[in-house]
């Protein structure tokens, strides 16, 4: 148990003892002591979005002359606006990784605007060329697991029914169902994807509800894109069905059910950032990228995945890590209502922004999003 | 069917299992609330309980490896819980509902900071009794997979019902909750009735709470309740104080609950807002059949503070 780590208080200290001895003898990598933020709007250990931020934070806490500070459960509001002033004018942040979707805009903008000299990093938000440059923001293609964690789902499945058990229709979340869905089918061409959702980020009664009927309805691999996974896996696994993770890895908590994932691979991703600081590089302010860039990954597979799913999810895996890339979303696509939405020959690539304003469900997935 | 799926049967099935699966907190902390009520007390503190009740279970549960040791400590906490209640509304000029209010904020905000080395570590469950045993369907083996604490709460229905209408400790809450005057009249200490009874329904909110860590939905998060303390709370009041019309309404509370997610799972996927919203909706309509401006409310006691 680890009380310590609940307030940002312990966590200066914690700073404070890590200074002492990088002036003990280990040489800092960065001339000044820098002091970085991070806001998290759940708690750090949710086993799903937040914790995945909390572990790219632990990443930046190994690096000697770097301090973390940390403030959890801060909601979208103004408090995130104090949040990041106290940050700054208390603890001397000078990076800012505000984490949740609703800081961008207006708040993490009029923080960036009124500190033109700090620098403020934004995971999912749109940076566009009217923003200041002193923001930015970086989001990963976690579709690219999902769709590897979809074929591995098509390939495990008896039934060829798989289950997503999701919070809102929003176009994050139907670009994972949708490349599940479509990874799936790689694997079974007849194998359908049933979609639920239950209305908010964190609902653990109805998530649990959700995977029940799911399971009742035959489909016997389920994944989801909720904020905390855990009840889905647990509730999945106590069934007898496989589960495929999302967010962190949490085989831990089902072992024997647990296939594969799509993770954040955040701890990758932060000190490459504070690296190229140090260097004197500036960070793209509009940062993207996938399995390639290795800002997602995949769990390892679980003992239950056949040698032929896992070969076949390699080679995709291989091509998505390929120079040319790898695109999910390809021409003569039709949506669930048969409608086309991406017209023959016309390969929606991973960098496409159109597919960062999806709003149908391909066919093979079973559900609306309305 | 070849594939093992029953089709349309599943949406009867998931409301019934739901009723099952979702009721047993709901029943725990109406039945409490009904016993604090009828002492003539609201505790609208709850919410919180259930909250603390279901860290502490998990974290009992988990600590010591036997799940029934955390049902025990998370009612533990509940009574406690129940007698803060109290011994602050027995203090002169104090608002009951008041009172609730800032123990609902205390008890889940006390969790969530407890409760946050527990989100990770995987405690030990209650067993579930198999009654599904006679049919072969797997869907209908799942729905039929029971708690104890089900069992308990059934049989606290009728039994708090008896008790209410034919013990002296039934006579003497109801005497506390219709006529404080009457009460000390016969030389009782009202305070002290209302001490046990309010501390009687925070044991049974926080064995509510443990259910919701400990079996369904199986594990402590920070929206494992999500407002189903203060569902129970109003449920008292259209179940008109009586134990056993709050025993059929936690059953109808938990179907409720899970009829969203079944519709969307055979293909009923429009509006499924309003499907996800159906316990809510359920406790409007309820609630606005029910009042009526020119009369109190029937079977209210007549000390609670809404009704004097």
């Amino acid at each position: 148990m680890d009380f310590g780590r609940i307030s940002r208080r312990h966590l200066l200290q914690g700073g404070a003892a890590l200074t002492l001895g990088a002036a003990a003898g280990v040489r800092p990598a960065f001339a000044a002591e820098t002091t970085i933020g991070f806001i998290y709007v759940g708690s750090r250990d949710d086993y799903g979005y937040n914790q995945a931020h909390a572990q790219g934070a632990a990443a930046l806490k190994k690096i000697p002359g770097l301090k973390v500070v940390e403030e959890e459960k801060v909601p979208e509001t103004d408090a995130v606006e104090k949040t990041i002033e106290s940050m700054i004018n208390l603890d001397g942040a000078t990076l800012l990784f505000p984490t949740s979707f609703g800081y961008y805009n207006p708040h993490m903008i009029k923080m960036a605007n009124k500190f033109p000299k700090l620098r403020f990093e934004h995971c999912g938000g749109l940076w566009s060329d009217k923003d200041p440059k002193n923001a930015g923001s970086y989001f990963g293609y976690i579709d690219e697991a999902q769709y590897i964690s979809g074929i591995i789902a098509g390939y495990t499945s008896k039934s060829g029914k798989l289950g997503f058990v999701a919070a809102k229709p929003i176009p994050q979340v139907l670009r994972n169902i949708n490349a599940f869905a479509l990874g799936a089918k790689l694997a079974n061409p007849k194998a359908t994807t049933q979609v639920i959702f239950t209305g908010d980020w964190s609902m653990p009664v109805k998530e649990a509800e959700a995977t029940n009927s799911l399971i009742d309805q035959g489909v016997d691999v389920l994944t989801c894109h909720v904020d905390g996974p855990k009840t889905m896996v647990e509730n999945a696994a106590r069934r007898g069905a496989f589960v495929c993770g999302y967010h962190t890895n949490q085989s831990p908590l089902a072992p024997k059910a647990y296939l594969t994932g799509a993770e954040w691979n955040w701890e990758a991703l932060y000190p490459k950032f504070v690296k190229m600081i140090a260097a004197g590089e500036s960070i793209p302010n509009f940062y993207r990228g996938g399995l390639k860039e290795e800002i997602v990954k995949t769990s390892p597979y679980g003992e239950a995945v056949s040698a032929e799913a896992r070969k076949h999810a390699d080679d995709v895996k291989a091509k998505f890590l390929s120079a040319e890339g790898y695109a999910i979303f390809k021409g003569g696509l039709v949506d669930n209502k048969g409608k086309s939405v991406i017209a023959a020959g016309n390969d929606r690539g991973q960098k496409d922004p159109e597919l960062e304003k999806m709003d149908y469900l391909v066919e093979g997935v079973i559900g609306a999003t309305s | 069917m070849a594939d093992g799926s029953i089709g349309l049967w599943t949406v009867p099935l998931a409301v019934l299992g739901g009723a099952i699966r979702v009721s047993t907190p709901f029943l725990f902390v109406s039945l409490g609330e009904c016993i604090t009520e009828r002492s003539g007390r609201i505790n609208l503190g709850l919410e919180g309980t259930l909250v603390m009740g279901a860290m502490s279970a998990y974290g009992i549960s988990y600590l010591t490896g036997s799940p029934w040791l955390g049902v025990l400590a998370a009612g533990i906490t509940g009574a406690l819980l129940g007698a803060l209640h109290a011994g602050i509304c027995s203090l002169p000029r104090v608002n009951d509902v008041a009172v609730g209010i800032a123990l609902m904020l205390f008890g889940t905000g006390l969790a969530f900071y407890l409760g946050k080395p527990l989100i990770e570590p995987t405690a030990p469950r209650l067993p579930a009794i198999d009654f599904g045993w006679w049919s072969d369907i797997p869907q209908v083996r799942a729905a039929l997979r029971v708690n104890a604490l089900f069992l308990i709460g059934i049989a606290l229905a009728p039994i708090l019902y008896w008790a209410f209408r034919t013990t002296r400790w039934g006579l003497l809450i109801r005497t506390a909750g219709e006529s404080s005057d009457a009460a000390r009249a016969m030389g009782h200490s009202v305070l002290l009735i209302r001490l046990r009874a309010t501390m009687v329904g925070g044991f049974l909110a926080g064995i509510g709470g443990s259910f919701l860590s400990l079996f369904y939905p199986g594990s402590w998060n920070e929206g494992l309740s999500s407002g189903q303390g203060i569902t129970a709370v109003a449920l008292v009041i259209f179940a008109r104080w009586d134990p056993l019309l709050c025993l059929w309404a936690s059953l109808a509370f938990g179907g409720a609950a899970a009829l969203g997610p079944a519709l969307q799972s055979v293909g009923v996927t429009s509006g499924y807002h309003l499907f996800n919203a159906a316990p809510y909706i359920l406790t409007l309509a309820i609630m606005i059949i029910t009042c009526s401006p020119k009369r109190t409310l029937t079977g209210a006691p007549a000390e609670l503070s809404i009704t004097r």
